[in-house]
């Protein structure tokens, strides 16, 4: 009698450590979901901070110079007379000279490495393409200063200037004097940076296309190029658009690079060998020396632009990229 | 052979040749910026430069406060970002995998993965700097965990789906509670894709420069104070590489050799992890 008491009280003992344990551990539970969650809000929190913040200090300029300030090309910090269409400009003209040799180029890397690089060669030489975007952009600047438009200086803006001299409309194009730095050249150290992500997107959508496919289009006697030309880009055409805005994403926002080639002059000229300017190497030159609330403020307006510009880029890409996964997937 | 066979052959041969050629083209870059670094760069690295303070012009001197203000800001950065980005990505993985909120903070996540990191900088400056009054390590801290954490969200979230289904249910059978399973099943089992996310954020940040500019700013002398203006060597070869003094010059190149070997080495250290994991 005794015995079982003793036994019963035991087990009810247990049972209410059991509970204990159980309770204890759907708490945690509980704690460590609304942690997790928490974080997740906070990523969200910093986009919405990242444009609050942007807009607030861009109000002042936005205030002063309105709509106008888009088209304006004046940018006086003596007189207070800011406009952002100068490095507008030179964003848009350095990124369509990196995308215009970037795409191609990447393009062709990218079928070398899934149709007819040896297996054996795709992983060392897909990396090495890989490093070139893990080089620090800061190191393509000290470079491109003191090597690349040096070399530029000397050999390829002479010779564009004889060439394109005596033709009307491409002697503009290609007139003054060798700089060396300028807007061909900080479009030249963009095209290489962007080189490696339109490579490594290209070559994953390039791989992920059915085997079948391509193994009827050699079937009915395709040569390689004819199968990459008329089976692989038609199907993998969505991937790639998305790995070239993504690029182009990376090209209009990139600065220290540009910053060292550019030559930071507030005025857009119709030669690509003249110094100009962008967005983000304007502000990377100038925020820290900028005085006075209309500078620093008109400064931050070209940043909320140059965001604004990315963010669609990037989204429109982003969307592009996840058509294609789902497809895929 | 006729000639329509011929031309295609040909057209071919072309196309190919062209493909082979832009490799080279990319290779060549790497080779070229590496050869570059190397040359100009070996020359200047000796003891001094991890022993000694940056110089004024003209005269001797080392990279010793960069090189220890870049570690502080990038360890900080890392402390920052990395818990943060992991308990997201775990959230995004685990518990609200198919929920609305996931999907746009994939979404975001992926855009502030790629959005230019001088708006990081304006960012902080707004947000930090202004409030402030100055200048901090504390901010270009800040601004590097901002840009580790997209990394560390995206590369978590990634790991945490490859982890298979089975693994969870059967620790779910042993009556373990979710948050026990997440941390010693679905953890362990995506580690090393974990710690490659991270080594690949480091290996990001240590490289930014443009966060920094106006953030940490810059400071030619020993500082470990987080509420003072600090230097970073990415933000020291900037200074010294535009100034015209070549002593100044030749520290950016040795500098810039520092990085990109760090940088490089951090990167290829994190691909081989994840090649491992995908072997087994």
């Amino acid at each position: 009698m005794v015995d079982t008491a003793l036994i019963s009280s035991e087990l009810s003992a247990a049972a209410t450590a059991r509970a204990a344990v159980l309770r204890r551990l759907r708490g945690s539970d509980a704690v460590f979901r609304i942690i997790t969650r928490m974080s997740v809000y906070c990523v969200l929190l910093i986009l919405g901070g990242v444009i609050v913040s942007l807009v607030s200090g861009a109000l002042p300029a936005m205030r002063t110079f309105g709509f106008a300030f888009l088209t304006t090309e004046v940018w006086n910090p003596v007189t207070d007379k800011f406009g952002a269409l100068a490095p507008i400009y030179g964003t848009l003209v350095t990124s369509a000279i990196a995308m215009l040799i970037a795409v191609p180029v990447g393009l062709m890397i990218a079928i070398f490495l899934t149709e007819i690089c040896p297996p054996w060669l795709r992983r060392p030489i897909g990396i090495a393409i890989e490093l070139l975007a893990g080089v620090p952009s800061i190191i393509y600047g000290i470079w491109g200063l003191f090597v690349f438009a040096p070399f530029l200086q000397r050999t390829l803006q002479p010779f564009l200037i004889d060439v394109f001299g005596p033709i009307p409309v491409l002697s503009s194009v290609f007139a003054g004097p060798p700089y060396g730095i300028g807007v061909l050249t900080a479009g030249l150290i963009l095209a290489v940076m962007v080189l490696p992500f339109v490579t490594s997107i290209s070559r994953d959508v390039f791989d992920a296309v059915p085997p079948v496919l391509k193994e009827a289009a050699y079937g009915v006697g395709c040569t390689t190029w004819e199968v990459v030309r008329f089976i692989v880009l038609p199907y993998t055409r969505v991937g790639v658009i998305g790995g070239v805005m993504l690029g182009l994403g990376r090209a209009l926002g990139e600065t220290m690079a540009v910053t060292f080639v550019i030559g930071n002059a507030h005025r857009i000229s119709a030669s690509v060998l003249a110094p100009g300017t962008t967005i983000s190497a304007s502000i990377a030159n100038e925020f820290t020396e900028a005085v006075g609330d209309l500078y620093t403020s008109a400064l931050i307006t070209l940043g909320l632009i140059l965001f604004v510009i990315t963010f669609i880029v990037l989204a429109i890409a982003r969307y592009l990229l996840m058509r294609i996964e789902r497809r895929i997937g | 052979m006729n000639s329509v066979y011929r031309a295609r052959r040909r057209r071919n041969w072309i196309a190919m040749s062209l493909s082979l050629v832009a490799t080279l083209f990319g290779l060549g870059w790497l080779v070229l910026i590496l050869a570059v670094l190397l040359w100009e760069g070996v020359g200047g690295l000796s003891l001094q430069v991890f022993t000694e303070m940056t110089p004024p012009p003209g005269s001797a001197g080392g990279l010793l406060n960069p090189i220890a203000g870049s570690l502080v800001l990038t360890v900080v950065a890392v402390a920052i970002g990395t818990p943060l980005g992991i308990l997201a990505g775990t959230y995004m993985a685990e518990y609200g995998r198919y929920e609305k909120v996931t999907m746009v903070v994939r979404f975001i996540n992926d855009i502030l993965l790629s959005a230019p990191s001088i708006v990081v900088g304006l960012f902080v400056y707004e947000v930090m700097v202004v409030p402030m009054g100055h200048f901090s390590g504390w901010a270009g801290a800040v601004a590097l965990a901002l840009i580790v954490l997209p990394v560390v969200v995206r590369t978590t979230e990634d790991m945490l789906n490859l982890v298979p289904n089975p693994l969870r249910e059967a620790a779910v059978a042993l009556g373990m509670p979710r948050a026990y399973v997440i941390r010693h099943v679905c953890y362990r089992a995506a580690r090393a894709g974990m710690l490659t996310g991270v080594l690949l954020a480091v290996a990001r940040v240590s490289g930014e420069t443009a966060p920094l500019l106006f953030t940490a700013l810059n400071n030619q002398f020993w500082g470990a104070n987080l509420n003072a203006p600090m230097p970073s060597l990415p933000v020291v070869i900037f200074q010294f590489a535009l100034s015209p003094y070549e002593d100044w010059q030749k520290l950016a190149w040795t500098g810039a050799l520092i990085i990109t070997v760090t940088v490089l080495a951090l990167t290829v250290v994190a691909r081989f992890l994840a090649a491992s994991r995908k072997e087994q």
